[in-house]
């Protein structure tokens, strides 16, 4: 018995919602006096053995170059493989952009119970249950997992790194990769921004703001707190500002420890996507913006007037 | 070619979320039901304007669950699906509804399977990777573009911090999202075109489920807001660094 976590990259480094992975498959690992394994697919530029850090034992490594793109069928295969070779009875991953992609085919293909979002720890007191986000972060429940083998696939910023002392064994492992069905034709990056569903601080605006032309204060305070920047849907349909920025119900899903919402009315499809966040501030001309009943601090008042005056303070507080 | 569209119903985006029976049961009274978003924007739009553009295409749509969703699926043929099926099944675990689209899909023989992203009400985002696996076919979650060429797709789906363009041979599933297509409108002629057109009801074949839903819990509300005086940014400033400790 063991717990297997499955470590993506993305540039040859390891993601860091998959160190969140890793400190959470070892968290798992040691409530249930196991050893957490962990398993990397490809051949990563990085020192897998200071996986050790996050509680990982051993670090399982198929290293084939042509596992470095990714196809989930492929991957699935390998990793389904990997589970049986390391005799894993629980196998966790990101719910990530890859692991959404990969959990429900391991889940499938293995005939094991998978919790898609997992927020906590498993309860073991009655059975194996683990509590997902449902309604669009506007409700959680409980999932009970029967099967021998489980999934859990962690939401990103759910859980913290952990950061220990331990270097972990490096191993290799051999099994069959099957060929990739789908062909990578071109990556494009956004440059200089943190990715959204990464970013620990997020500043955001919305229609309040009137027009993509005064997004400069925005992106001024974004880059003075190194935060990634977002939007409403009603910002994004109008197209002044790009569709992977857009936040809420119908669009990314975040759970920042900061979310900082100018002139966004605070709609209740707004909301489901960024409610999770740890502290919520809003700065809306309307003291009846039902934004407000959702925050933790906030300013009544004209944006163009507050915002050129935060970040001033912000630089007196970074140059402190 | 023929796509099948794989579509849900979940509470309307502004329902009141509540639980009930030891919080075990979604309260469903006053709660309008609606298309899956995600399904309805991007998956069906997307297959109704390939359609467009090759009249040869049919577009077959499945939906898994009660008589009640009768009304949903008449909706999506009045956009624009030429035939629907429903399983006769309410289930709440992802696997045993993959495994009838599956079993339906087996039959049918299509070139594409899309679905949306996810439900707006389970979010497992997980249906269309259990079919591609339980089909043996490739996957591509998340797509934000498709083109058609020949029997090869050309997709972009997101990534951390961007998109990548990937090329897939058919048959092939899709898990669909924003980029895609752009929500339509179902006009007086689908509507009424709607009310003829074949709704198949299917049994469902037998599954043991992988999961259970336990029970619900709503989050803690919060504490309230504390408001910073407009002409005082900076003690906002100053409470986010010392108080919160988030900048
Ligand atoms: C099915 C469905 C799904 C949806 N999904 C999403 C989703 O995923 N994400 C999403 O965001 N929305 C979503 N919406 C839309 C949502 O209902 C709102 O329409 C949208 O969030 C409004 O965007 P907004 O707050 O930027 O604009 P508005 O509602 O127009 O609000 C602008 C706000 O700015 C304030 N303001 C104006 N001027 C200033 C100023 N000078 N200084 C400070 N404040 C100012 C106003 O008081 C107001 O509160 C969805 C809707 C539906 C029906």
């Amino acid at each position: 018995m063991s717990v297997l976590i499955y470590v993506d990259q993305a540039d040859g480094q390891v993601k860091k919602a998959s160190l969140e992975a890793a400190s959470y498959g070892a968290e798992v690992a040691s409530q249930l006096g196991v050893e957490a394994n962990a398993l990397v697919l490809g051949t990563p530029e990085v020192d897998l053995s200071s996986l050790g850090s996050q509680g990982i034992k051993k670090v399982f490594q198929v290293k084939q170059a042509e596992l470095n793109q990714f196809d989930a069928q492929q991957q699935a295969a390998v990793i389904a493989e990997a589970v049986s070779k390391t005799g894993a009875t629980i196998v966790v991953l990101s719910n990530n952009l890859t692991g959404k992609a990969l959990g429900p085919r391991l889940s499938a293909r293995l005939k094991a119970g998978l919790v898609a979002g997992a927020v906590g720890l498993p309860d073991t007191s009655a059975g194996f249950v683990v509590k997902k986000g449902v309604f669009s972060g506007k409700a959680f429940a409980s999932i009970q997992v029967p099967t021998a083998l489980k999934i859990l696939a962690l939401t990103p910023n759910a859980f913290a790194v952990k950061e220990g002392g331990g270097v972990a064994v490096v191993e290799e492992l051999a099994v069959a990769v099957p060929a990739a069905k789908t062909k990578l034709i071109s990556t494009n990056k956004i440059k200089g921004q943190i990715p959204l569903s990464e970013a620990e601080l997020v500043i955001s605006g919305g229609r309040g703001l009137k027009g993509p032309e005064n997004w400069g204060m925005i992106e001024e305070l974004a880059q003075l707190l190194g935060a990634a920047t977002a939007c409403s849907r009603a910002v994004a349909d109008a197209h002044w500002r790009p569709h992977h920025e857009h936040v809420g119900q119908t669009g990314g899903s975040i759970a920042p420890n900061l979310y900082f919402a100018v002139g966004i009315s605070g709609a209740i499809q707004h909301l489901a996507g960024v409610n999770r966040s740890k502290v919520i501030v809003v700065v809306n001309k309307d003291p009846e913006a039902p934004f407000f009943k959702a925050a933790d601090y906030g300013i009544v008042g004209d944006a163009f007037e507050v915002m050129p005056k935060i970040i001033e303070a912000v630089k007196k507080l970074k140059a402190s | 070619m023929k796509i099948l569209v794989c579509i849900s119903k979940t509470p309307d985006t502004t329902a009141k979320i509540a639980f009930t029976d030891n919080n075990t049961k979604f309260v469903t009274e006053g709660v309008q039901w609606i298309l899956n978003p995600y399904d309805e924007w991007y998956a069906l739009v997307r297959a109704i304007e390939l359609k467009e553009k090759d009249p040869s295409v049919t577009i077959h749509l499945i939906n898994i669950g009660g008589a009640d969703n009768d009304a949903i699926i008449r909706k999506a043929l009045a956009l624009g699906g030429d035939e629907a099926i429903r399983v006769n099944l309410e289930s709440t675990d992802s696997f045993t509804i993959a495994s009838q689209i599956a079993a339906i899909a087996k039959e049918g023989a299509y070139d594409l399977i899309f679905t949306g992203k996810e439900t707006i009400d389970y979010n497992g985002s997980s249906i269309g990777g259990m079919v591609a696996e339980l089909l043996d076919m490739p996957f591509v979650s998340l797509a934000t573009k498709f083109e058609l060429n020949g029997s090869v797709a050309t997709l972009n789906r997101e990534i951390e911090g961007g998109e990548e363009t990937v090329e897939a041979p058919l048959p092939l599933v899709v898990s669909c999202q924003k980029g895609m297509a752009e929500q339509r409108i179902p006009n007086m002629k689908g509507i009424m075109g709607a009310r003829t057109k074949p709704l198949k009801l299917v049994e469902p074949v037998a599954v043991d489920a992988l999961t259970s839903i336990a029970s619900f819990e709503l989050p803690p509300a919060k504490a309230g807001v504390k408001l910073v005086p407009a002409d005082q940014p900076e003690e906002l400033v100053r409470l986010l660094h010392e108080e919160a400790k988030v900048i």
